[in-house]
């Protein structure tokens, strides 16, 4: 028998729309990327300057909404608009009238209403940026959006890979722990496979969701997988997210026994990331996370600059030489 | 006790020169149908119209009309998103002449009390004839039995806990043990709490990629399983609603085979669309259970086909739009499908051949009413008027022209179907023309 397809409005269209939004790894050709890339790398050049601010947004109003507490995003997101000249607003849902019960949509509403360029989000709820992205004539960015994707952290990742290891393109990462409930593994996933790397996922089979293979990566339940990868990945143990009575793991000491990534389990000159904020003593042990071999400083510090990228990627659509224009301007 | 309660009323008409199809009965001729007082006196070429208003059939199919037993009215309690009123005439528009309703309503219906005021309601409001099912523990909250004896003598077209699962395996054999006194059908919601648990989306590799918590295939089949088994020990007819799972229409099969009195359903969107659809995160394909893989939706299809899966209900679930106007995953399960369950099926299995269109009417008419024990519809002399008149041909676009149903959370909104309902006889009576 042959069973229809879904209905075509909802598949992928073959040849998509103009970008106007970065909510997933998914909106992002491999052309995408690199422009991406090349754009970080040359604000990264501006930044060695003694005056850092660029004058490219100015005028331009970029909103960032936080429905999670967030230390590292919202000030990279925050501070990378503010280099770019850009008026920022921060909205955080503690002390706002999401507090008052407001439905995002109301909120997003009445942001709207100033005509902001960007909307940064982040929101415990898969579909929320799709939700503002609807209601708004705004840009939407993701910045994370419950367990489904954060694609500028992935793409930080694939710039930090690229500055300290090398082409992504054949390389072998692993990615280690709770799978399950990390957004920012989906985004890597999908990122690296862009790229041309292997991606090993190593965890306890509760932590790896079901199909995930379909992704473009491999399983492995045996933290010895990690011997041959160039880069190991560490994933927070997000304990705010294993909600009561689940029982992913019986314990977190039995999970550090078998997973932990501990210098004994890690090749000399193996690469080591985590996108923060660690559980030092439980997926990454203290000594591996203070090693020469930790890119952990690394990631935080070219997530400003790849910010900086996404925001004027998605208001100028410009090819990357009106960057070096746009850094000219400062000189 | 009457099982089915609405508007009296009867009219005249006849249909002439319509491909009449009434599947149980093997007719399907270009015929006329006279009806007089509500009731069919005549089927043959050349009826006479005896002053009777006469409807052109040329081009359109009459059939029985089109049974749905697993309608949410949302009364009482939530009568901002459906009324009694409302969704009977938005079944009248679909072609439905019988619907069955709910009882997981605020407050449930568990207690004479309530069901007495719904029929009461319904004797006054509904467009067409209505059955209120009611729960089959108090509160739904599967502590204890519901006065199963006394709901049946004030007019329960059956039981059921929808929305939630009879958790405990022994509630549930003292509720089959019930249908001995009731007669009345017990239908079950198969979902298996611990393994549902926070489940967004079936769980397969689409829900890995967006980030969801799986509802997995073995949530329901491990239910089915267990109730079948219950219903056999207890020698009981069962009702199995909604299924989605191809490991489901497996041990509904093997029961049915061993003699199982068991039926069960399928609705349009498990027909029609796979987890795919989720992809779009558009809570409007949001539902309970969830929407499966293709093997799923395949396995479903070939039931349909062969019988296993011999009623096909709508599951329609209004909500307000505020309350679906919000990130996927806060949006509550379920979507209307009264006004386009015919088209989208006909659309979509009909015209590419998966499905035949007397099949399909079979389905959504005498299986349905066979699997709660009602009168099934029938084109036959001497029988109450049930009919629906169908033009299978017709394009038009869903939500054109707005909803009879208080809500719009459909999942086919602007979408271009073919088939249209331009008139329903309900018991006797006109409930529906296409203007």
């Amino acid at each position: 028998m042959t069973v229809q397809l879904v209905r075509d409005d909802l598949l992928p269209p073959s040849d998509p729309p103009p970008r106007r939004h970065l909510i997933s790894i998914g909106d992002l050709a491999r052309d995408d990327v690199v422009r991406l890339l090349a754009t970080a790398r040359s604000f990264e050049r501006s930044l060695e300057r003694e005056m850092k601010k660029l004058p490219t947004l100015r005028g331009r109003t970029v909103v960032n909404l936080f429905f999670e507490a967030s230390t590292r995003t919202s000030s990279s997101f925050e501070l990378a608009a503010k280099r770019l000249s850009a008026d920022v607003m921060s909205v955080k849902s503690s002390g706002s009238s999401v507090d008052k019960g407001e439905s995002l949509k109301d909120t997003a509403l009445t942001l709207d209403a100033y005509d902001p360029d960007v909307i940064v989000i982040r929101h415990p709820q898969i579909g929320a940026p799709e939700l503002v992205a609807r209601v708004t004539g705004a840009h939407v960015v993701n910045a994370g959006d419950g367990k489904h994707q954060h694609p500028t952290q992935a793409l930080l990742d694939l710039y930090t890979i690229e500055q300290h290891v090398g082409p992504v393109d054949g390389l072998h990462v692993a990615i280690v722990g709770d799978v399950l409930h990390s957004r920012v593994a989906r985004s890597n996933i999908q990122a690296l496979a862009l790229m041309g790397a292997r991606v090993t996922l190593v965890g306890p089979p509760s932590l790896i969701p079901r199909g995930i293979e379909a992704m473009g990566c491999e399983i492995s339940t045996d933290i010895a997988a990690i011997g041959s990868a160039d880069v190991v990945y560490v994933l927070r143990m997000q304990r705010e997210r294993m909600e009561a009575g689940e029982n992913h793991v019986p314990s977190l000491r039995e999970y550090t026994a078998r997973w932990g990534v501990t210098p004994a389990r890690l090749r000399p000159g193996q690469k080591v990331m985590h996108p923060g904020p660690m559980n030092r003593g439980v997926e990454i042990d203290p000594r591996v996370a203070d090693s020469v071999d930790a890119l952990i400083g690394t990631q935080v510090r070219a997530g400003l600059v790849v910010r900086m990228a996404v925001l004027y990627d998605l208001l100028t659509r410009g090819p990357v030489e009106i960057k070096a224009e746009a850094t000219e301007e400062v000189a | 006790m009457a099982i089915l309660h609405g508007r009296p009323g009867h009219d005249d008409l006849v249909v002439r020169s319509a491909r009449v199809i009434d599947p149980t009965q093997g007719i399907d001729d270009l015929l006329d149908v006279r009806v007089d007082g509500g009731v069919i006196v005549d089927i043959g070429l050349n009826v006479s119209p005896n002053g009777h208003r006469v409807v052109e059939g040329r081009g359109l199919v009459l059939a029985p009309g089109f049974v749905d037993p697993h309608v949410h009215l949302r009364t009482p309690g939530r009568e901002d998103e459906e009324t009694i009123a409302s969704g009977t005439a938005a079944a009248a528009a679909g072609g439905f002449t019988a619907i069955l309703a709910m009882p997981n309503t605020e407050p449930v219906v568990d207690s004479a009390a309530v069901l007495g005021s719904l029929i009461e309601t319904a004797r006054e409001e509904a467009e067409v004839p209505v059955g209120f099912l009611a729960a089959i523990t108090r509160g739904q909250r599967g502590e204890e039995l519901t006065e199963m004896a006394e709901l049946a003598d004030a007019g329960a077209a059956g039981f059921s806990d929808d929305g939630r699962p009879v958790v405990s395996p022994g509630l549930m054999r003292r509720a089959l043990q019930y249908h001995g006194i009731t007669g009345r059908r017990v239908a079950v919601h198969c979902e298996e709490p611990t393994l549902s648990r926070a489940g967004q989306m079936h769980e397969g590799p689409v829900s890995a990629e967006l980030g969801f918590a799986g509802y997995p295939s073995v949530a329901e089949s491990v239910m089915v399983g267990r109730d079948l088994a219950l219903a056999a020990y207890e020698e009981q007819p069962i009702h199995l609603l909604h299924l989605s799972a191809r490991e489901s229409v497996e041990e509904l099969r093997r029961a049915q085979a061993a003699g199982v009195r068991a039926t069960g359903e399928a609705t349009p969107h498990h027909l029609v669309l796979t987890d795919e659809a989720v992809r779009s995160l558009d809570p409007n394909v949001k539902m309970n259970p969830p929407l499966r893989s293709a093997e799923d939706r395949a396995a479903l299809l070939a039931a349909v086909r062969d019988g296993t899966i011999s009623v096909i209900a709508t599951d329609h679930a209004p909500h307000a739009a505020h309350e679906k106007d919000v990130p996927f995953e806060e949006a509550p399960f379920g979507v209307t499908g009264l006004e386009t369950a015919f088209a989208v099926l006909n659309t979509h299995l009909v015209a590419p051949g998966v499905l035949s269109l007397p099949t399909l009417l079979a389905r959504m008419s005498a299986g349905p009413a066979r699997a709660y024990g009602l009168d099934e519809p029938r084109i036959e002399k001497g029988a109450r008027a049930n009919l629906v008149l169908l033009d299978p041909d017709a394009p038009w676009r869903v939500g054109d022209g707005g909803f009879r149903s208080r809500s719009r959370n459909s999942w086919l909104l602007g979408e271009t179907l073919r088939g249209k309902v331009r008139m329903t006889v309900a018991d006797g009576r006109v409930a529906y023309e296409a203007a």
